[in-house]
């Protein structure tokens, strides 16, 4: 039987904590007495028989019919399907969308259906490399697909292939792939890490292109999504359900499967990152001191190779398909039955280890503004109810922040880091002053389109992603980050986690309570 | 009684655009009222006299104080009283026009104060101007004749002190050849023998040696840049050798007869032959010693251009001189400018009769400047004011312990020898950006020690000279003259304070004119968002860029070995990269001989390469090599000139298709055209000449042409001197990651230059091969005919 999530009140017994710091780690003493530590619930356990129960979902959905009754010869068929962006890490192989991606394809197949598409959903990120989309969908799915094109990634800049389907009452313009919304039936595959995946934002983003997105990925949007995680107190998410009724109006037919993974994160020689410090065994304390010692050592590069490569023991604990409403509201039960931890009360400072990876780097470089996601986007966002840290706190991080970039995949990140943020760091300036140009830039456009670049607009995206954080607390300190790189984020620089707290204590005073959240692996916050 | 004695005459004034002249015009203007002053001024290659006299003379801050004097009748009162004549002191007859030899032969007074005063001029310009000048002036002033009154104009001479020679002791106001220490020169053979000098030295620097030796240099200096720019080159560095030859030649000569240098050496052979040749025309000569700031007129410091002292102090100042030789209980003989302006002015309102034949102006005899009062004043008064390098610190000013001249020139010598050394090293290493700068800081360094050098071999022997120049007959005239005119034309050099003078008038006015920096900060940033303003300034027209390590930090054998490998399998690469290896060296050093045959031998490789094979892994090459290896900041610079509207111009010797990914950022892509064969593989043959150094500038200069651009709002970014002709032919170059000697010369031309870098965190390949594709994808091609790279 898994254990719940824990709250640990430190005292003068509790071990130091282990921080991530990007391709390393370290353990860091909070002060007793008046800290916390946050600690995720265990893994719960996977579902036995998977194949057995994608099939049973498919056939028995919720408030739809049973996915053979859906299909029909001489139907267009689109499979549409989460990008690398998920999950986190990559899943060992079969991936569950390999296995879903392969289940209805049988049905379809078994009906007769001859014009299938199968197309990645990734928005306005990078496109998959063959590696990533084998990984993905499978040797099989990939050799018989993409060789004849019909396994191919969306284009959000493609115009021929947009269809516009109108737009919601507030507004907003629904734009999605063409083939996707002319098609007799849009089966989507989702894997849903967090409470924020899924749901009509699946299709309404993962297929949707500017024109569509800019109308919730704006920083009014995101300083009214509290949090992002609890989507019915998130703008963002009623965006995404208002365009989902649109997608509907106009016809399009959405079979919606998604899946949810356990929190088994690391394979068994890292086990110790997800155990709790005072559980570690002498071999775990061995493995730890021998892995940061060696990683020291080792050029960021190479660490970066050694973590990427890394591949997820996580399962499937549930399966669901039909209706995308009525699915989404079981799967979000399902995530928060893993990830909920209930917590008492706001914090005036709240840490956190900054991981080597985020969903925007897979295989690549967690760049300064993916480090400002990863702790002003998702883990200040990982709550409900209210946030972690007090309105006015302070959030004290730990990550290398080197000014180091993927020239591939982030180019215009590079650009937005010397040019915008060097201008201003405020959500609400940037968007009008230089969203537009990056946004529409014929070079960000071809390399997202030919190469393997993120979209010109979306540094952006993950500056806004942040809004409500950097809004909410007062001061934000990265321990062991490049000063400079950190000063321009609009962060403050520290060398140690003392530093930091010094730094702190003109905003929260010489003996502030601490809160400290130990993932990955993942949480939410159930805050009262 | 001066201002009254000059009343309603016509002066004639040679060399007013100098420094005593220009002083000498404003004050015969303002202070002798109604006379007329005639300029003589050689025309410019590109200005009139007259303009000359305009922008030298008359916009002058000397002119600041009688422009407020006079107000609005300033430019119609100058019209009046000033007239100009275009001719040349270095040319027989003056060069005049009819006309204006007649106006210059009517004066009443001609003051002849033109000279080559340069102490390193080559030989045979200061014979022609020194030696020969005041001559000419006798000459053409006798062929004329007298005027209606039976008069001859009254020509006062402007000499120098120096003329003396290296003496010690007294040297009284006499011609140095009618005193005891003449060793019976004649001026005639020393004209005639540096004219010969001169045909014979361009003779020598145009015999094959020394014209191979010449282009050596010049490819030394330049690199692959292209025949012009090679021959332009080679041409600079032979005038250079016969300038240089002149000059040893003046200094030496001037040297085994007792000079210090050309100048004063000229100087007193000119005085000579004056007095042999002056015919009937009556004849004073006025001998200042160092000129310096003025002490009161126009103006309290006020100089022009930069004389003898001023480099020694500003150097010390910016601590580039550690040493200076001289004695320092010696006397270093300085006269304000304006003393010596009133003292010419007074010798020529004395007229011919009541002028001593010479007058020494200097303050040696009786108001003395010891070499030690002067350098204490001056460190003084730099550690109270200093000057700020470039990082904006103060430097601090060493103490002079006085060494002899020897000593400082050893150790400057062996300071050159090392920095020679150092700097040839690291031309020789394959550095850029960075790296490269340091051997251009080398060069910078190399360029102050030569200077320090230079200034201590000829300004050395002045500070120890210890002659005393005696000035009775400048006394003399200082006692004929009444209260208003020593008020008006003080000459008497008692008159000024030593250290008030160093230190409230010469050494602030000084600082000012050598635009040094005086105040804390940085200046290099400054001027960097200068130029860069400059570069991104809307009117800009083109903004052309080279490829290799201007954008992207590869070149077309990476490129090659990318496409070459991307479908062999592992034995098949290894075979490849280790011909590749063996291969390296031979095409490195025929890449250095000439990029345009490398090119075309490369590219060979090429051949039977199915093309749409090609094309397919040409997108992929944007991505996985060209994207890796490009510099961020490059690529953003080439939008910002988009989003200015300026046209994006790539102009590289590789391959359209290998660059066919970088379509989207340029207006025009210029790069190398292979032919197609009819079975759809490439022939390994250009279709053109590669667009490679001077074909580069030419190629842009055609586009500007077609497109109706002008070259001078072009920008050029390129990183090495085979691009010089496309960096000068347009108006705004800049070097981006220079290698060492273009590094240089940026720094010399003062261009702007970028430093860009890959992105920290780009992958990093050992080979630059292709990834390995999957073994299904290996397969699928392996069947296929005509894959490049396996061959030969």
């Amino acid at each position: 039987m898994p254990r719940p999530g824990f709250v640990l009140e430190v005292d003068r017994s509790t071990p130091p904590i282990l921080f991530w710091r990007g391709e390393n780690f370290s353990l860091e003493k909070l002060p007793a007495g008046r800290s916390r530590v946050i600690y995720p619930p265990e893994p719960i356990a996977a579902i036995a028989d998977i194949d057995g129960a994608i099939r049973n979902a498919l056939l028995n959905p919720i408030d739809q019919d049973p996915l053979p009754a859906l299909l029909f010869p001489g139907m267009k068929l689109t499979i549409a399907f989460d990008d690398v962006s998920l999950p986190l890490p990559k899943m060992q192989r079969p991936d569950v969308r390999q296995r879903v991606i392969e289940a209805v394809l049988d049905l379809a197949a078994e009906a007769g259906v001859d014009d299938v598409h199968i197309i990645s959903a990734l928005a306005l990120h990078r496109r998959m490399t063959e590696a990533e989309l084998r990984h993905a969908v499978g040797d099989r799915v990939y050799d018989a697909f993409a060789p004849r094109g019909l396994l191919y990634q969306h284009d959000a800049e493609d115009p021929d292939n947009l269809a516009f389907l109108g737009t919601t009452p507030h507004g907003e313009e629904v734009e999605i792939n063409k083939r996707a919304a002319e098609s007799d039936l849009l089966v989507y595959v989702n894997i849903n890490l967090v409470a924020m995946d899924g749901g009509w934002k699946s299709t309404a983003t993962g297929l949707s292109s500017y024109r569509s997105l800019r109308h919730h990925h704006n920083p009014e949007t995101m300083t009214h999504s509290r949090s992002f995680m609890d989507q019915h107190r998130s703008e963002l998410h009623k965006s995404n359900w208002r365009m989902g009724k649109v997608l509907l109006d106009s016809g399009v037919k959405v079979f919606q499967i998604e899946t949810t993974l356990n929190t088994d994160t690391f394979p068994a020689p890292f086990g110790f990152l997800s155990k709790r410090e005072w559980e570690w065994s002498p071999r775990d304390r061995m493995t730890y001191l021998a892995t940061t010692k060696a990683l020291n050592r080792t050029p960021a590069r190479m660490a970066r190779n050694i973590f990427h490569s890394i591949e997820a023991p996580h399962q499937m604990t549930s399966i669901q398909a039909g209706e995308v409403e009525a699915v989404h509201r079981i799967t979000t039960e399902h995530v928060y039955r893993q990830q909920l931890v209930e917590v008492k009360g706001q914090t005036d400072i709240l840490t956190m280890g900054i991981p080597y990876i985020s969903p925007y780097n897979v295989h690549s470089i967690l760049n300064p503004i993916l480090v400002q996601v990863m702790a002003m986007g998702y883990y200040f966002n990982m709550y409900r109810g209210m946030p972690l840290v007090r309105e006015g706190g302070v959030i004290i991080m730990t990550h290398p922040c080197r000014p180091e970039f993927n020239p591939v995949h982030h180019p215009s990140y590079i650009d937005f880091f010397e040019q915008v943020l060097a201008d201003t760091t405020d959500p609400h300036v940037m968007s009008q002053k230089w969203e537009r140009q990056y946004a529409e830039d014929e070079w960000y456009k071809h390399l997202y389109r030919t190469g393997y670049a993120y979209h010109g607009v979306h540094p952006f995206y993950m500056w806004y992603w942040g809004t409500h954080g950097m809004k909410h607390c007062s001061r934000v300190i990265v321990v062991g980050g490049d000063p400079k790189t950190v000063r321009r984020l609009g962060f403050v620089p520290a060398s140690t986690m003392d530093d930091a707290l010094e730094i702190a204590s003109d905003v929260v005073g010489r003996t502030p309570t601490i809160t400290h959240i130990h993932t990955p692996p993942l949480m939410v916050a159930d805050v009262s | 009684m001066i201002a009254s004695s000059l009343r309603g005459r016509r002066i004639g004034v040679t060399g007013a655009t100098g420094f005593v002249g220009t002083a000498l015009v404003e004050r015969l203007l303002r202070s002798v009222p109604d006379c007329e002053v005639v300029v003589l001024v050689r025309p410019g290659r590109r200005t009139s006299a007259v303009e000359r006299v305009r922008r030298e003379i008359v916009k002058n801050n000397a002119f600041d104080r009688l422009r407020r004097e006079w107000g609005t009748d300033f430019d119609s009162r100058i019209e009046n009283r000033l007239r100009v004549v275009a001719g040349d002191v270095g040319t027989d007859g003056l060069g005049l026009s009819p006309d204006d030899r007649a106006l210059f032969a009517s004066c009443d007074t001609v003051i002849h104060s033109a000279a080559s005063v340069a102490f390193d001029s080559p030989l045979d310009s200061a014979v022609e101007i020194n030696l020969l000048g005041p001559t000419r002036i006798a000459q053409v002033l006798n062929e004329v004749g007298p005027s209606a009154d039976g008069t001859l104009p009254h020509l006062v001479a402007v000499s120098t002190c120096y003329v003396a020679g290296n003496r010690r002791g007294n040297a009284p106001e006499e011609l140095v050849s009618q005193g005891p220490f003449d060793i019976g020169l004649s001026w005639k053979a020393e004209v005639a023998s540096a004219r010969r000098l001169r045909g014979d030295t361009e003779a020598a620097s145009r015999t094959p040696e020394r014209l191979a030796d010449f282009r050596a240099q010049a490819r030394r200096e330049l690199g692959a840049a292209g025949a012009p720019a090679l021959a332009e080159k080679t041409e600079q560095c032979r005038e250079k050798w016969v300038k240089d030859q002149l000059v040893a030649a003046g200094r030496s000569r001037a040297a085994s007869v007792g000079w210090p240098d050309a100048y004063a050496f000229t100087k007193a052979l000119g005085e000579q032959a004056l007095h042999e040749s002056k015919g009937s025309v009556p004849v004073s000569i006025v001998r200042p010693s160092i000129i310096e700031s003025a002490v009161a007129e126009p103006a309290p410091g006020w100089i022009r251009g930069f004389r003898m002292a001023e480099p020694v102090i500003i150097s010390y100042a910016r601590g580039l001189l550690k040493e200076f030789p001289g004695v320092p209980e010696g006397t270093i003989d300085v006269i304000p400018v304006d003393i010596v302006v009133a003292a010419i002015i007074a010798v020529a309102a004395l007229g011919p009769e009541r002028a001593p034949a010479i007058t020494q102006v200097a303050s040696g005899s009786t108001n003395p400047l010891k070499y030690r009062t002067l350098v204490d004043n001056v460190r003084d008064w730099f550690t109270d004011h200093p000057i700020y390098d470039s990082h904006g610190q103060p430097i601090v000013v060493p103490d002079w312990n006085f060494p002899g001249r020897g000593r400082v020139q050893k150790q400057l010598t062996r300071a050159q020898t090392l920095v020679e050394r150092a700097e040839r090293t690291l031309q020789a290493l394959p550095l850029r950006g960075t790296q490269a700068a340091w051997s251009a800081r080398l060069e910078d360094r190399r360029g102050d020690i030569e200077r320090a050098l230079e200034y201590v071999e000829l300004y050395g022997l002045y500070t120890e000279c210890e002659a005393i120049y005696q000035v009775d007959n400048l006394l003399a005239i200082d006692a004929l003259l009444d209260a208003d005119d020593r008020r008006d034309f003080c000459l008497d050099p008692l008159v000024v304070d030593w250290p008030e003078y160093i230190s409230t008038i010469h050494l602030p006015s000084i600082v000012q004119h050598a635009r040094v920096k005086t105040t804390p900060g940085r200046t290099i940033v400054d001027r960097h968002d200068r130029l860069r303003k400059q570069v991104l300034d809307p009117s800009r027209h083109v903004a052309a860029f080279d490829l290799e390590n201007t954008l992207i930090a590869s070149n077309v054998v990476e490129s090659y070995s990318w496409l070459a490998t991307r479908r062999l399998n592992t034995p098949e690469r290894v075979r490849y990269v280790l011909r590749t290896l063996r291969e390296a060296p031979g095409l490195l050093s025929m890449d250095r001989k000439d990029r345009a045959d490398f090119l075309r031998y490369f590219y060979r490789r090429y051949e039977d390469a199915p093309v749409e094979q090609i094309d397919a892994d040409a997108t992929e090459l944007l991505a996985q090599l060209i994207m890796t290896k490009s510099f961020p900041a490059g690529l953003r610079r080439v939008r910002e000139h988009r989003a200015l509207g300026h046209r994006t111009v790539l102009i590289t010797g590789a391959l359209s298709f290998a660059v066919e990914g970088l379509r989207p950022l340029f207006d025009e892509i210029v790069a190398a055209d292979m032919t197609v064969r009819a079975d759809g593989t490439y022939s390994g043959e250009l279709a053109k000449v590669p667009p490679t150094g001077e074909t580069r500038a030419q190629v842009l200069a055609d586009y500007c042409r077609a497109e109706g651009f002008r070259l001078e709002e072009c920008v050029a970014y390129a990183d090495s001197t085979s691009d010089l002709p496309l960096l000068e032919a347009v108006g705004f170059p800049v070097a981006v990651n220079p290698e060492t000697r273009l590094a240089a010369i940026a720094r010399k031309r003062g261009w702007l230059v970028e430093n860009w870098d890959k992105a920290q965190g780009a992958p990093k390949r050992l080979l630059p091969i292709g990834p390995l594709v999957s073994e299904r994808e290996q397969k699928r091609f392996s069947t296929r005919p005509g894959r490049i790279g396996t061959g030969r």
